[in-house]
């Protein structure tokens, strides 16, 4: 090795955010190449899923850090360097700016797009390059960004998390994954999660104003109630008489084919329990909660088969048994996990039903807990070789070696002969709203919007704001933070609930409002744009911003989207349309992971959308279009 | 599907990469068996790999003692004389790979592999040379080829941040998805001998340098009876010297193998544990590929230089003549 490049390895303080599956293979390869000085934050704690390729962690450290144990285990093989780990948020407050400018470089192993443009963030405030990186199955990525030089990981728009109009998961599903939703985010959060959530799983009948009581008092269940019973009740309530009402409002299924409501007596026996009185019998001391599983008392070992109708409503009635039996204390606060095997079981079978009921093919436990955990698609190979990039773009940058930094995308087939594909990297795009101070355009309507809407849809969820501050001219309309006194919080509170022109400084048609992350050091102008009406089906959230276009496109692009269909080894699964589609994620190829739903919506409670947690999305750009769009930086 | 089903216990540990390759991959993974030999970082890499993925054996050959020099990329040793004193290099690194997945039998074989017997080759599926000679390369290939079962061959090599990979399948089918469609394909690949006597002349130019000059290194090195890596500047004159017969019997200009790759190569004795990680990760995906027979193999060499970051296959059979 030069000795240019050991000094500079030598020298270097580093820091890790992400301990997982590119984690622990990067902090050994830094450790291997002679890195001395390296900080690790990650808030993980070691599961067994991640054991098969995050090699540092062994089945006794399942529960802890994964910072602190990587850690530990790197330092077995090399003992006199030094490591600090922090189990923490990467977006607590003590991570600011002058945490991170006492950085040379800072590499992302991370799973989210919250934390990746957090990072970009301090990055770009410290003036710290950034190495990023992704992977999904045998695919990866890893680019460089560095402030001034090449484009900020924020340069060009980054996929926002899948959404779902409520409407389609309430009354009309079409797709699986649609069932995933209902199930877990109405169904389980209205049975076992907190009671006071506004919660649409029952669907609203034609204004029959006298049922709404009786509806609310289905999912109560009496002291002494039966579980078997009370379970049959929601059953019947839900997959039955739900549908049933849903049905008669004749509008909706005008173009849809009619879901069949299924009510328990139709596949279950009279009584359950003398077949497996397994509830009753066992007894319910002494039990660990995520061990707790309807499965094998039904003898079912196969999480990848597929159960029918009959098995599924028999998971169902026995997982909700479950519940009420062994984990009464933690009824009215339970949360899906993907982890917890009873949640999975109940979540599974309770969106195999819906399907059934809504002519939806069914899915394996396996398949269906993959879609409600979101689960990323990984494999040590490609995490260990994407750790390697990013060591060998760490070093580039540590030697200021600017005309030698590569993006490099692994690819699962071959393309022009290589599976390492380098790519010489973009010049910031001078639109970004990121890294340059180009100003955003929002179009709202300001008589019925409130400012409550601005800041949740559009300040935290599109610009990923953490303790955002809003002001327009002089005048202070919303902040956040720890050092507030009441008045001014009670006042803050006042104006969330404000139409935007009925605000104490009203903002109009043509207000420019300042919007703030003082933790991000990131600040950014908005051009309010007045506008009457939005489209439900195109514009859900009844605002549209714009201003951070994707890099202008060099001459020919569009022109070679179409010849990129056949340069492009064809993956398994991939569809025609998908490749030739610009820029897109090659993660999207995969059948599993569910696209964004464009179908259209009707009813009348369609103006929210629901989200879905989406916390190992790992965006991968199409290396054919980027290579395609090379440019130089200048 | 052939085989037991996966137990309870594998289906959790392996949850993530099932939904990469699938359950019926997986059962073929850990029913194989795979030998290898050579045991330095990009090798430790690769058995780390394998040893998570959750193959059915692994068996280690390397006799050598735990230097200074074997402590650089491999994290498979730990660091500690008292720890490593008197045992091989093989026996430490299956104490550590046994570690990692409790479920993947390691073990360790003593003794020379280019001495072993065709029927010895016979208990595996896969087997693997680290830096091996080229006398070694091509004995083991051709026992390989003389057994009725297929037995996956590689070969891997690591100098300064290059790497190598040569593949022999012999006669492998496998399926490939094209849009839903499922499609039986067939690739012939050539033995190791056969791979790097294919004449130069018909070998496109575009072809990675570094095929070339790993021939003149191999050639160099049995030769002169060096061990893998055992050079330095010194041999410099030597290298060049054998780099001019081969390009004079092959029938091309010198150029076609640059004088300052060969000095990398032969100067460049300490391996870089990035590229150990990429070129070790690279075999370990094929390795998987071929014992699960899913997704199109690499056929039949593959070549990473981190100096400008590609990784590249290229098909180096007796086609180019033909
Ligand atoms: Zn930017």
């Amino acid at each position: 090795m030069d000795p240019q490049q050991q000094s500079a390895i030598q020298g270097a303080k580093v820091l890790m955010v992400g301990a997982g599956g590119i984690g622990c293979e990067l902090l050994k390869t830094l450790a291997l190449s002679g890195f001395h000085d390296i900080h690790i934050i990650d808030m993980d704690t070691i599961e067994v899923s991640n054991l098969n390729r995050q090699f540092l962690f062994r089945r006794s450290h399942v529960g802890q850090s994964k910072a602190k144990v990587a850690r530990d285990a790197v330092l077995r093989f090399r003992p006199h360097i030094n490591i600090r780990s922090y189990h923490a948020n990467v977006k607590n407050p003590e991570f600011d700016v002058d945490f991170f400018k006492q950085f040379d470089v800072v590499l992302n192993g991370l799973d989210n797009l919250d934390a990746r443009r957090h990072v970009n963030r301090l990055c770009l405030a410290a003036d710290v390059p950034l190495v990023e990186s992704g992977t999904t199955g045998f695919l990866g990525q890893v680019t460089v960004h560095v402030k001034g030089k090449t484009e900020c990981y924020e340069c060009q728009t980054k996929p926002t998390p899948k959404t779902y109009p409520v409407c389609t998961i309430t009354s009309t599903p079409t797709k699986f994954v649609h069932c995933i939703v209902w199930a877990k985010d109405l169904l389980f959060a209205k049975l076992f999660g907190d009671k006071n959530q506004d919660n649409d799983l029952n669907v609203r009948a034609k204004k029959e104003a006298s049922s709404s009581k009786e509806t609310e008092d289905v999912f109560e269940r009496a002291e002494d109630e039966d579980i078997e019973q009370y379970g049959r009740k929601i059953y019947d309530h839900v997959f039955g008489y739900n549908i049933e009402a849903a049905l008669s409002n004749e509008e909706t299924w005008k173009n849809r084919t009619r879901p069949r409501p299924i009510y328990s007596k139709e596949v279950l026996p009279e009584s359950l329990t003398q077949k497996n009185g397994s509830t009753q019998n066992c007894s319910a001391t002494d039990v660990d909660d995520s061990t707790v599983s309807a499965m094998p008392l039904l003898g079912l070992k196969n999480p990848q088969e597929l159960w029918g109708l009959t098995q599924n409503s028999l998971v169902f009635i026995e997982a909700l048994k479950l519940f009420f039996a062994k984990r009464k204390k933690e009824i009215g606060h339970l949360t899906f996990d993907k982890d917890d095997q009873l949640a999975v079981e109940f979540v599974t079978a309770a969106a195999n039903i819906r399907a059934e009921s809504f002519g939806i093919p069914l899915h394996s436990l396996f398949e269906a807990k993959g879609i409600a955990g979101n689960i990323v698609h990984a494999v040590a190979t490609t995490n260990a070789i994407v750790a390697g990039l990013i060591v060998i773009e760490a070093i580039k940058v540590l030697k200021k070696d600017e005309d030698k930094y590569r993006m490099t995308y692994c690819l699962e087939h071959p393309s022009r002969k290589m599976l390492l594909m380098p790519v010489e990297p973009f010049e910031p795009n001078p639109s970004c709203y990121v890294c340059s101070k180009t100003p955003l355009v929002l179009e709202i309507n300001t008589q019925k919007s409130k400012l409550r809407d601005l800041v949740d849809k559009i300040v935290k969820a599109k610009l990923g704001m953490n303790l955002p501050l809003i002001m327009h001219g002089a005048s202070l309309l919303y902040e956040v933070g720890d050092d507030l006194d009441d008045i001014m919080v009670a006042n803050y509170n006042a104006n969330l609930e404000k139409f935007l022109s009925e605000l104490p400084s009203p903002v109009i048609n043509g207000s420019t409002l300042t919007v703030e992350d003082l933790q991000q050091e990131l600040s950014c102008k908005i051009n309010v744009k007045h506008r009457e009406e939005f489209d439900e089906e195109k514009e859900p959230e009844g605002m549209v911003l714009s201003g951070w276009t994707q890099s202008p496109p060099t001459k020919g692009e569009s022109a070679s989207t179409s010849k990129n269909e056949s340069d492009v080894d064809v993956t398994e699964s991939s569809s025609g349309p998908e490749i030739a589609s610009k820029k897109r994620r090659l993660s999207e190829t995969e059948p599993k992971n569910h696209k964004r739903e464009t179908e259209n919506v009707e009813g009348e409670d369609d103006d929210y959308l629901m989200e879905i947690e989406d916390d190992d999305l790992t965006e991968i750009e199409n290396p054919m279009t980027v290579s395609k769009k090379k440019k130089r930086v200048a | 599907m052939d085989g037991e089903e996966l137990t309870e216990q594998e289906t959790a540990l392996y949850d993530r990469q099932i939904r990469v390759w699938g359950a019926n991959a997986q059962r073929r993974l850990t029913k194989s068996h795979i030998l290898v030999s050579g045991i330095k970082g990009t090798v430790a890499e690769f058995c780390k790999n394998i040893v998570l993925a959750g193959v059915g054996s692994v068996t280690l050959m390397d006799d050598s003692l735990v230097t200074e020099e074997s402590l650089n990329a491999n994290f498979l040793i730990p660091p500690d004389e008292n720890a490593y004193k008197g045992k091989t290099v093989a026996e430490i690194c299956c104490d550590s790979l046994k570690d990692f997945n409790p479920m993947v039998l390691v073990s360790v074989e003593k003794g020379d592999l280019s001495a072993r017997s065709t029927e010895f080759f016979e208990k595996f599926d896969v087997v693997v040379i680290g830096y091996g000679s080229l006398a070694t390369k091509k004995a083991v290939n051709e026992k390989c080829r003389k057994l009725s079962k297929r037995v996956a061959f590689y070969t891997v090599d690591c100098r300064d941040s290059c790497g190598e990979i040569f593949v022999d399948l012999q006669d492998y089918k496998y399926t490939k998805k094209k849009l839903e469609e499922k499609v039986e394909c067939e690739l012939n690949f050539p033995s190791f001998q056969e791979a790097v006597s294919v004449p130069w002349k018909p070998i496109p130019r575009r072809t990675a340098k570094l095929y070339f000059a790993m021939r003149v290194i191999e050639v160099f090195e049995e030769n002169e009876g060096r061990k893998h890596g055992e050079c330095s500047l010194l041999d410099l004159p030597t290298v060049l010297e054998i780099k001019k017969k081969l390009c004079e019997a092959n029938s091309v200009s010198e150029s076609h193998v640059p004088d300052s790759l060969l000095e990398r190569l032969i100067t460049g004795t300490i391996e870089f544990p990035p590229a150990c990680a990429i070129v070790g990760g690279i075999l370990a995906q094929e390795v998987i590929k071929a014992v699960s027979g899913k997704g199109e193999p690499l056929k039949n060499f593959f070549y990473y230089d981190a100096q400008d970051g590609k990784g590249v296959m290229e098909d180096i059979s007796n086609s180019f003549t033909s």
